[in-house]
């Protein structure tokens, strides 16, 4: 009984997670520029990638699988943000414009 | 007797990611996190650490509330049929100063709702942040200061 529930809920996770690494992909295929297409790549995919290591981790069901699961869960918190600012940083240093929907840059007339 | 709870904690830890609880791991485990707390022992400073561990705990907390509620954003955005962007790079004045709390602000802004840091200024006073939806920076700007920014203060200082 509760390994079923068990199991219904990691596919849950599973599904939900598979569900965000989906729509970060969409998003950077859509969205008009790199700076927009970061916040779909760090966002959407931590969290997607989060639930399946979670899922993962509730699956294997003892605490070695999923302290390692999380603790995966924790190094993508940590590095995801670096390397979308890394990335949006390097395209802004070398003058890559945002997109001509935007509405503002203030780190242009900071930089004149 | 902080530090000697703190390298329990990381020895277990240590034997829950090798994957073996064994006695040798443990005592192993043990060595390698006085050791790493070696390391570190000038940055340690055990004055008020249990306050100070609410406060990060409440951080913690914070964040993963923050986290949820921008990949639904981002998630809602992007399969909504008509895109309506407004994005833009503002400017937002630093009130941390310290490196660490300054890149741990940098990365919170950056897994937060619509928001992605970009560049801090060569005087360390202003971090550029590109956010999705620039049609009111004041608000964005108040809310950054007045929830992490404050937090990270009270967490750390």
């Amino acid at each position: 009984m509760i390994g079923t529930l068990v199991a219904i809920l990691t596919a849950l996770i599973v599904l939900v997670g598979a569900g965000f690494v989906l729509v970060a992909a969409i998003g950077i295929n859509r969205l008009p520029d790199l700076y927009t297409r970061m916040h779909a790549a760090s966002k959407a995919g931590t969290v997607g990638s989060g639930l399946m290591l979670l899922a993962v981790g509730l699956h294997a069901g003892d605490l070695a699988t999923f302290a390692r699961a999380i603790a995966g869960f924790f190094f993508f918190v940590l590095t995801a943000p670096v390397s979308a600012h890394l990335l949006a940083m390097a395209a802004h240093k070398v003058g890559y414009n945002l997109s001509e929907l935007s509405v503002r840059d203030e780190m242009n007339e900071y930089r004149e | 007797m902080i530090i000697f709870i703190l390298s329990l904690v990381l020895a277990i830890i240590w034997a829950a990611i090798t994957g073996s609880a064994t006695l040798h791991n443990l005592i192993f485990g043990f060595v390698l996190s006085t050791l790493s707390l070696w390391v570190v022992r000038e940055q340690m400073s055990a004055r008020g650490y249990w306050r100070r561990l609410g406060r990060i705990l409440s951080l913690l907390l914070l964040f993963f509330k923050e986290l949820a509620l921008s990949a639904w954003k981002v998630a809602v955005l992007v399969v909504s049929p008509r895109m309506d962007l407004k994005p833009g790079i503002f400017a937002f004045p630093l009130t941390v100063d310290r490196d660490f709390e300054i890149t741990l602000l940098a990365n919170l802004i950056t897994l937060t709702p619509g928001t992605l840091s970009v560049d801090v200024s060569e005087d360390r006073k202003i971090l550029f942040v590109h956010a999705i939806d620039c049609s009111d920076t004041d608000a964005t700007v108040r809310d950054i200061a007045g929830g992490f920014e404050r937090k990270i203060m009270e967490a750390f200082r």
